[in-house]
């Protein structure tokens, strides 16, 4: 027994030999490829200095913005265009969400912002007024869930008021049955997922849910983030995503691109007691009477999706000589031909009376 | 004379050498200050607003600005514990098992290696596995067990795939080559004469390691369980994705809840105005917990040092 515990002590060195030989083999070979990129590495080197000084001379023809993600495939699509248009130019929007971008712009590390909401006073007082806010696009919410073979539901507002506030735990709850009588709910408990994070997703679904009911805003309220008294929360709208995709039996809300093609998502009542299916024409419709003043409202009309907000960009009043006159120049693009694109990427163009008015706040802009 | 100026050049370059060691070595401890400082003062709104409060407040609510984090403590402490209760034993015996000589030296080897690999996976990548194949598990087998255990509280259903139990599944993997590696190293430095003379007295290998080597190793192992409970504590990445985020007070394995570190990650990027010092409190509270641990941790070690000690 000792004489075998004495040579496993011995023996325990000899991995470290063979691994040591192995160990010189790879540096071997390490300096062999080394020696053979070094071209390459100088290459890149030079490549790397010569983009640093050509953004340097760039500089002044340059637009950073952050903020808002839902919006940024949109805006950066934009910036893509107006780039062609402009050669020259060149506009960059990071989607770090509304929080931190309306930090940055703040802290004046970007030309302009993107926000899901309106910027609150105390907001408004650090940039002590030097501020523009422009609606810039719609969008709207869907309900995405993942219930086992069915893929048209019909929920009714009290339906859903009932499962985020944690009243409704089954699908074959009476109040969701009697909306759907041409399919049969299984007995699946409900899984709501939410957002872990802040987020205008989040602010435009409670804000509307505490327009229409007293309870909601009691027990929940509105806001970027809010303590739900069920269900689960992923980060980011990928994160909801994914957590709807995984979870038998979940729902959640996320913004309708990132919905389609990829899961099912239900028709909700509206004020008027129709059932809508999000789409581009039913929030179109819904945003028609849309104003900056009224903000997240409950819509009237029989085919308007409730469902509906704008996205809003912030820039400086003043700016450099050169900024200002390019900033502008770029927001008026994105409001008139932007628009036009807005339909394409699965975003609700602004109705033409918004865009008039917003395209009179332009020239305030210095 | 030259000899002594050269003493004197040699003793000058001593003096750089020391100085730039005791620059580094403060400058750490600088560091680690300001950061501590730096916390405290974004903290203050908070701390004036909820003071003691803050932590057994349980409603999160940063659309009404009320904080408090009664739930987070409890969903870190108990997803912590319940790791270091799953990886505990299983951490000892594996460095049992690989301080023993049940193996030839070189399969062993290998294992050590496996082990100590886990420590290296990222922990998203721990978060995905957690996803995939954790969460599944969890939410089928969680609605089994809780329909048959009605009214225990810790069991109550219904089973979220993302909940607690989850969390800590994988937290304990997390730690368990922390716990297998430091309590290896503690076995490995029971000296040989001890266990030779426990063998000479006619103890079996059982006896031997229960009676002699544990009792040696004890304080290694513990250090190596606090450290262990130290990174479960702080662990972010792999916790925010597998524990659902939730913000409400619950006692059962199967319902989602919420760490600090995951409070802190999710939230951090989107907060403004008072919910960014409530963050900043939190974030000083988890230094405190952590650090408090290492130092439990520290103090339980020495103890049980001298304990051993004196027992010779």
């Amino acid at each position: 027994m000792i004489l075998g515990c004495q040579q496993h002590v011995g023996r325990d060195d000899r991995p470290w030999l063979l691994k040591g030989s192995s160990l010189g083999l790879v540096t071997q070979l390490l300096t062999f490829t080394l020696v053979k990129s070094r071209i390459a590495i100088q290459l890149f080197l030079s490549l790397m200095l010569g983009s640093f000084l050509a953004s340097c001379n760039a500089h002044k023809k340059d637009l950073y913005g952050s903020g808002a993600s839902f919006p940024a495939p949109l805006y950066q699509r934009w910036a893509a265009d107006f780039n062609k248009e402009h050669p020259g130019v060149s506009i960059n929007y990071q989607g770090v969400g509304s929080g931190a971008g309306i930090r940055d712009f703040t802290n004046n590390l970007t030309d302009f912002c993107g926000s899901d909401v309106p910027l609150k006073s105390s907001e408004l007082d650090k940039l002590h007024g030097n501020v523009v806010g422009i609606p810039a696009t719609g969008g709207t919410i869907a309900l995405a869930y993942n219930i086992p073979g069915i893929t048209k539901l019909r929920l009714s507002r009290e339906a859903i008021l009932g499962i985020f506030l944690g009243k409704i735990t089954a699908w074959n709850h009476p109040l969701i049955t009697k909306d759907n009588p041409e399919i049969t709910l299984p007995a699946l408990p409900i899984t709501i997922i939410t957002r872990s994070e802040g987020s205008g997703t989040t602010a435009l679904f409670t804000e509307y849910f505490s327009k229409i009911s007293e309870e909601f805003e009691k027990k929940i309220g509105s806001g970027k983030s809010v303590k739900w008294p069920v269900g689960i929360a992923g980060k980011g709208t990928d994160g909801v995503t994914a957590l709807i995709k995984q979870t038998r039996g979940s729902v959640g809300y996320i913004e309708l691109g990132f919905a389609q093609g990829r899961l099912s998502f239900a028709d909700l009542e509206n004020k008027a007691g129709y059932f809508v299916t999000p789409s581009c024409e039913s929030g179109a419709s819904a945003l028609a009477t849309w104003s900056p003043e009224k903000g997240v409202g409950d819509p009237i009309g029989v085919g308007d999706y409730p469902l509906t907000g704008v996205t809003w960009l912030f820039c400086h009043k003043e700016y450099a000589v050169e900024k200002g006159a390019l900033i502008k120049e770029f927001l008026k693009y994105a409001l008139t031909n932007g628009q036009l694109m807005a339909s394409q990427l699965g975003y609700i163009p602004l109705p033409p009376t918004v865009v008039e008015q917003s395209l009179k706040t332009l020239e305030e802009i210095k | 004379m030259s000899f002594l100026s050269r003493q004197s050049n040699y003793w000058k370059r001593i003096d750089y050498f020391h100085l730039f060691c005791w620059g580094a070595s403060i400058a750490t401890v600088l560091l680690f200050a300001l950061i501590i400082c730096e916390i405290i003062s974004k903290a203050a709104p908070a701390i004036q607003e909820f003071g003691w409060h803050f932590l057994t407040g349980s409603e999160w609510r940063p659309n009404r600005d009320i904080y408090g984090v009664f739930p987070m403590i409890i969903g870190t402490a108990a997803s912590s514990f319940i790791a270091l209760f799953l990886a505990l034993p299983l951490g000892v015996s594996v460095s049992l098992f690989l301080s023993e000589n049940f193996l030839p030296a070189t399969p062993r080897h290998f294992f050590r290696m496996m082990i100590e690999m886990l420590a290296a996976t990222p922990s998203v990548v721990y978060g995905l596995w957690g996803i995939f194949t954790v969460v599944p598990l969890v939410h089928h087998y969680g609605n089994m067990i809780a329909r048959h255990s009605h009214s225990l509280p810790f069991l109550k259903g219904p089973a979220y795939g993302n909940s607690l139990l989850t969390a800590s599944l994988v937290l304990s993997l997390m730690i368990l080559p922390t716990i297998a590696s430091l309590s290896r190293s503690a076995l490995e430095a029971v000296p040989q004469s001890l266990r030779e003379g426990a063998y000479a007295l006619g103890a079996t290998r059982w006896e031997t390691i229960l009676h002699v080597r544990i009792p040696y190793a004890a304080p290694g192992i513990i250090a190596a369980a606090i450290l262990a409970l130290g990174r479960a504590m702080g662990e972010t990445m792999a916790v925010a994705m597998l524990i659902g985020n939730s913000q409400c007070f619950t006692l059962s394995l199967f319902s989602p809840s919420n760490t600090l570190s995951a409070l802190l990650a999710n939230q951090f990027a989107e907060a403004d105005g008072l919910q960014i010092s409530a963050l900043m409190y939190v974030a000083l509270i988890l230094v405190i917990l952590t650090l408090g641990t290492n130092f439990l941790g520290e103090i339980i070690r020495r103890h049980m040092q001298k304990i051993t000690a004196e027992g010779h």
